[in-house]
């Protein structure tokens, strides 16, 4: 293998993903223009490694952890991140060395570094889902999660979708060589304008932390949890076929995205600090039934195997 | 005779599962070849971060052929039956013969079970055992069915002969097995062919993977504590982490790096923690013990030495250190100002949503520290101020970040706030001991908070029904009550328990006010000590509730009496465990469960140690022959005549030598045994018992209680039961078996 050169910024990171895992087969996909908080949430991960379809995909995700946000001030946590999400299904033999090839891509050289795969098994109570991987190791440090998908919304994942999941700060700055997120240089520091992760995102995390912590209106938030977990079901009760076109048409994905908003709006109350931690659990397990109800949806429509011939 | 090897070729494997599957590889391989009719000369297996490896030597080349007779029904048995032994056997009639039995004449079936060849045998086994192979946890990849700890990727299955190797033909979902492996994953990529187990291992070695994870956990430790040593250092030892590590990695790589001047005044545990929980780094200390440098351990060369590897894996550790350094920082101050934003932060924390915060459950314990401070000899104002800090520490941030180091971090701040050095060790200490192996903790004031900690867990846990069932104990209530009987066993703390039990209870069903205003616990717990003496398990909420029934709190009063009873007897049953050590059988405690002072567990253990001694002594043997033969005696008599005989027996009315001796016997030995029971003397108690041995096997020896003279066999008896009552005083002998 020639040796990779070092990428000189954190987008320049993010443009050589995507053009790997391109030539690699992947659909490039674009982030999911709501709140979520992770890569997995998006729909091309978690509708799309339900069913028997193939499905590749790579993208984007901005993320959001309101509890996270430390006003632009801790060096390496934020209440809005990027992750960079692969989701393949099959999960195909090779997924291992295709992810090494991702790390190679973007400057780390497995000649010089020490690349290892930890047990780390991943599940998500308000997805209702669970897989075995590993964290991967570069020098020590947590870089990625590799993800064999085993359950998801409470189905049984056949076939099984591998996922990947790179956590776009904390890489860029390993790689960078950079010790304080907000000094990263986002575009390239030569460029006729440079801009740091400071000057994009240093206000942003001080404004989303002052709400996120402490203006968010609880008593709104609540009722728009109880508004979203509603219209979820609503929406599933629905029949399979649509009275003005006549067509089946499952609204597996409207559904969903109702259940995106009330799983970041427990995030923000959880921020907030208004809910105990009995609550918590009723909370997640609630999200998770709607995560379940839209996973039993999805995979009655076409893109998730359902074919009007059965 | 071949040899056979076996590698299971995977993704990685999680270290901690590695040798537990090598060992079941080797089990069920060779259990399996060995129910196939094929012997071996010796086994042994290996396992990698990517690979389980077995090999067995001096295997068979086939099964041997076997022939069995079987009987089959008699000659003059229906057709059906016939035909259905014809089935079973495989067999046609003319080949059946005919022999006699004691049923008369039978059909008999010779069947030959046909030997196999050793390569057949072993596919089979190996199909099986892969496909139901015991991983605490496995799963499906791609389109398949198969289930494997992580992806299975290769299989090579060989038996070696002196002439040459052979591929064992297996097939598992689409993967064939072969005679092929692979070296280590970026030093030596590629696949290459093997022909015997040495050929395997050398060739591994050559393509940069140490087969054998001993090889490499002795090859780390003795790297390390060479480069420790010739830096003037030392490597803190840590067997659990050698063998995680060891599992890490197929080529060892031994690198130390120095910790950054500004992390080296965080306590030594909070940077062997943070090193060995995220980064699997063993901790370098100097002569001092101070914590100065780590040791990591890379898979593979690299061409600059391990620089970028090492330079890398200290970035990671600083941006670890750095948030522990500022917890640590912000911790002390909250400490220094007095901890209160931490006690406070308590009150919102959920200890069981059923048993409210753990800010409630701290006064709970405070008060019983308080109470039980006297008998521990700890000062009850220090013991009451402890218990209230001692768990200050579970809202710092240290112990947010690092669960494990509660307690600890609780000691550090409350000596960085000059507590009284008791307070801080109180908070060190409360937990323990947390395990039989665990030391005790003897500083009274500890003592006091550690009991008033684990006597609250239980009862608060039985107060909301959620005793331990069956394999069940998921509030690990079975070690809270062993480290009840450790602190007042090796402390020797006579401590009676029904009261604060009881109150304990009473507390959470009713509040604190209440509990302690019912004034008659004494009295609550005079009854249930009198209960355990008669009863151990079979109690009644409903007598308890009668007796209440006038108290407005009546019915909960009731439910702590029976539920303190309950939790008594759970103590006692933990005990009965806990002394199987010393060879104390369960009946000898039950038979020492008796008098007014069942629920002192130091008193309770020392009878039972006494009694087992005597029981194990020929004079302990056969008085309790006696005994048992005087009761019965006794028992029979009263239940005919329908009386009891507890008048006292006469002397002057003694008829032969023997009962006049054992009147002498008995006269000295009642105020002797009453002296010893006083002053706890239970093995006097035991030497005052035996002087009776003899009168008393004389007297059966030589008289007969069930004299003709009424008057006589009257007295006779009612010496018996004296001596029965005697003998009750220090044990109910009659719950010992035989």
């Amino acid at each position: 293998m020639s040796r990779p050169d070092t990428p000189r910024s954190f987008q320049e990171i993010i443009l050589r993903l995507q053009t790997y895992w391109a030539t690699k087969g992947c659909a490039i996909l674009q982030p999911y223009d709501m709140e979520v908080g992770a890569g997995t949430f998006h729909p091309a991960t978690t509708l799309r490694s339900l069913g028997p379809n193939p499905w590749s995909a790579a993208y984007v995700q901005p993320s959001r952890r309101p509890t996270d946000g430390r006003y632009g001030e801790n060096p390496n946590r934020l209440q809005h991140y990027y992750q960079y999400q692969v989701l393949i299904k099959p999960s195909p033999p090779d997924l291992q060395e295709l992810y090494l090839g991702s790390l190679q891509a973007i400057g780390i050289d497995a000649e010089l570094h020490d690349l290892r795969f930890v047990e780390d098994d991943w599940e998500s109570p308000t997805l209702g889902a669970w897989g075995l991987g590993w964290e991967v190791w570069c020098d020590g440090m947590e870089v990625s999660q590799f993800t064999y998908f085993q359950q998801v919304g409470g189905h049984d994942c056949h076939p099984v979708s591998g996922e990947l999941t790179y956590g776009l700060e904390r890489l860029a700055m390993y790689v960078l060589g950079v010790d304080h997120v907000m000094d990263m240089p986002f575009n390239d520091p030569s460029a006729p304008i440079p801009l740091t992760y400071g000057d994009v995102f240093k206000q942003t995390e001080e404004e989303y932390a002052r709400w996120n912590f402490d203006t968010a209106d609880t008593a709104v938030l609540l009722k728009q949890f109880e508004e979203a977990e509603a219209h979820c079901h609503e929406i599933l009760s629905r029949p399979a076929d649509d009275p003005k076109t006549g067509k089946r048409i499952v609204m597996a994905h409207p559904a969903y995205d109702q259940c995106i908003k009330a799983s970041h709006i427990f995030n923000l109350l959880d921020a907030r600090g208004v809910i105990s931690v009995t609550e918590r659990q009723a909370y997640i397990g609630r999200v998770r039934t709607l995560a379940k109800a839209c996973a039993d949806a999805f995979v009655t429509t076409r893109a998730g195997g359902w074919s009007d011939a059965a | 005779m071949p040899d056979l090897l076996i590698e299971l070729f995977s993704e990685e494997i999680p270290a901690r599962m590695q040798r537990r599957a090598a060992d079941d590889l080797k089990k069920l391989v060779t259990d399996g070849v060995v129910d196939a009719g094929l012997t071996y000369a010796g086994a042994v297996a290996h396992c990698t971060p990517r690979r389980l490896t077995l090999a067995i030597n001096g295997l068979t080349d086939a099964s041997p052929t076997t022939t069995e007779d079987r009987k089959g029904p008699r000659v003059d048995a229906p057709e059906k039956a016939l035909a259905g032994f014809l089935r079973g056997a495989g067999l046609t009639k003319d080949q059946l013969t005919i022999a006699d039995d004691k049923k008369g004449q039978i059909y008999v079936a010779r069947i030959t079970n046909q030997g196999r060849p050793a390569a057949a045998i072993v596919a089979d086994v190996l199909d099986r055992t892969i496909r139901n192979f015991p991983w605490p946890k496995s799963m499906r990849w791609g389109t398949g069915s198969l289930r494997w700890v992580r992806p299975l990727r290769s299989i090579l299955c060989i038996l070696t002969r002196e002439d040459g190797h052979q591929i064992v033909p297996l097939d598992v979902d689409g993967i064939g097995a072969g005679d092929t492996t692979e070296g280590h994953r970026f030093m030596a990529p590629g696949r290459f062919s093997v022909t015997s187990f040495d050929d395997y291992e050398a060739k591994l070695k050559r393509a940069k993977v140490v087969l054998s994870s001993q090889e490499r956990a002795d090859a780390i430790w003795q790297d390390a504590t060479n480069q420790a040593f010739a830096a003037g250092l030392e490597v803190v030892e840590d067997a659990g982490l050698l063998a995680e590590v060891a599992g890490l990695v197929e080529w060892p790589v031994v690198l130390m790096g120095r910790i950054d001047d500004a992390f080296l005044d965080l306590p030594p545990e909070v940077l062997q923690t943070s090193m060995k929980e995220h980064q699997k780094f063993f901790s370098v200390r100097d002569k001092t013990g101070k914590i100065v440098r780590f040791v990591t351990v890379a898979n593979r060369d690299t061409a600059d030495d391990g620089a970028t590897i090492l330079a890398g894996n200290n970035r990671v550790l600083s941006a670890r250190l750095a948030d522990a350094k500022f917890f640590w920082e912000n911790d002390l101050r909250v400490a220094k100002e007095g901890m209160e934003q931490w006690t406070d932060a308590l009150a919102n924390v959920t200890f069981h949503a059923k048993l409210g915060s753990q800010a409630e459950r701290i006064e709970r314990i405070a008060a019983l520290a308080r109470e039980l401070a006297p008998t521990v000899g700890a000062d009850p104002d220090l013991a009451e101020r402890a218990a209230r800090l001692a768990k200050a520490d579970l809202s710092s941030e240290m112990v947010y970040e690092f669960p494990e180091l509660q307690g600890l971090m609780g000691r550090y701040y409350a000596d960085a706030a000059n507590l009284p050095k008791e307070i801080g060790l109180a908070a060190q200490e409360h937990y323990s001991p947390l395990g039989p192996s665990d030391d005790v903790p003897t500083a009274p004031v500890s003592v006091a908070v550690a009991l008033a900690d684990k006597l609250d867990t239980l009862a608060g846990f039985w107060a909301i029904d959620e005793k331990p069932t069956g394999s069940k104990d998921p509030y690990a209530l079975r070690r809270a009550a062993l480290g009840v009987i450790r602190l007042v066993l090796e402390n020797g703390v006579s401590l009676l328990l029904a009261r604060p039990l009881f109150v304990e209870l009473a507390k959470i069903k009713i509040g604190r006010e209440h509990a302690l205003e019912f004034d008659a616990s004494e009295a609550v717990a005079e009854q249930l000590r009198e209960r355990q003496g008669h009863l151990v398990s079979d109690f009644r909420n409903k007598e308890f509730e009668k007796r209440h029934a006038q108290h407005r709190n009546g019915k909960s009063i009731a439910e702590s009496e029976a539920l303190a009873l309950d939790l008594l007897t759970f103590l006692h049953d933990r005990l009965k465990q806990h002394l199987k050590s010393e060879d104390i059988r369960h009946d000898v405690i039950d038979a020492v469960l008796t008098g007014d002072r069942t629920d002192d567990l130091a008193n309770v253990t020392a009878r039972a140690r006494a009694l087992n001694a005597f029981l194990a002594t020929d004079d302990g043997e056969n008085l309790l022959q006696g005994y048992k033969r005087a009761k019965n005696i006794l028992d029979q008599a009263e239940a005919k005549d329908g009386v009891e005989y507890s008048y006292g027996a006469d002397p002057k009315m003694a008829e032969t030598e023997e009962e006049r001796a054992l009147f002498d016997a008995m006269a000295p030995a009642k105020p002797a045994i009453e002296a010893a029971l006083a002053a706890e003397d239970y093995p006097a108690a035991m030497a005052a018992l035996a002087d009776l041995r003899a009168p008393i096997d004389a007297f059966f020896e030589g008289v007969q209680v069930n004299a003709e003279s009424q008057v006589v066999r009257r007295n006779r008896l009612n010496l018996l039961s004296e001596i029965v009552r005697l003998c009750a005083q220090i044990a109910d002998l009659s719950k010992i078996g035989s």
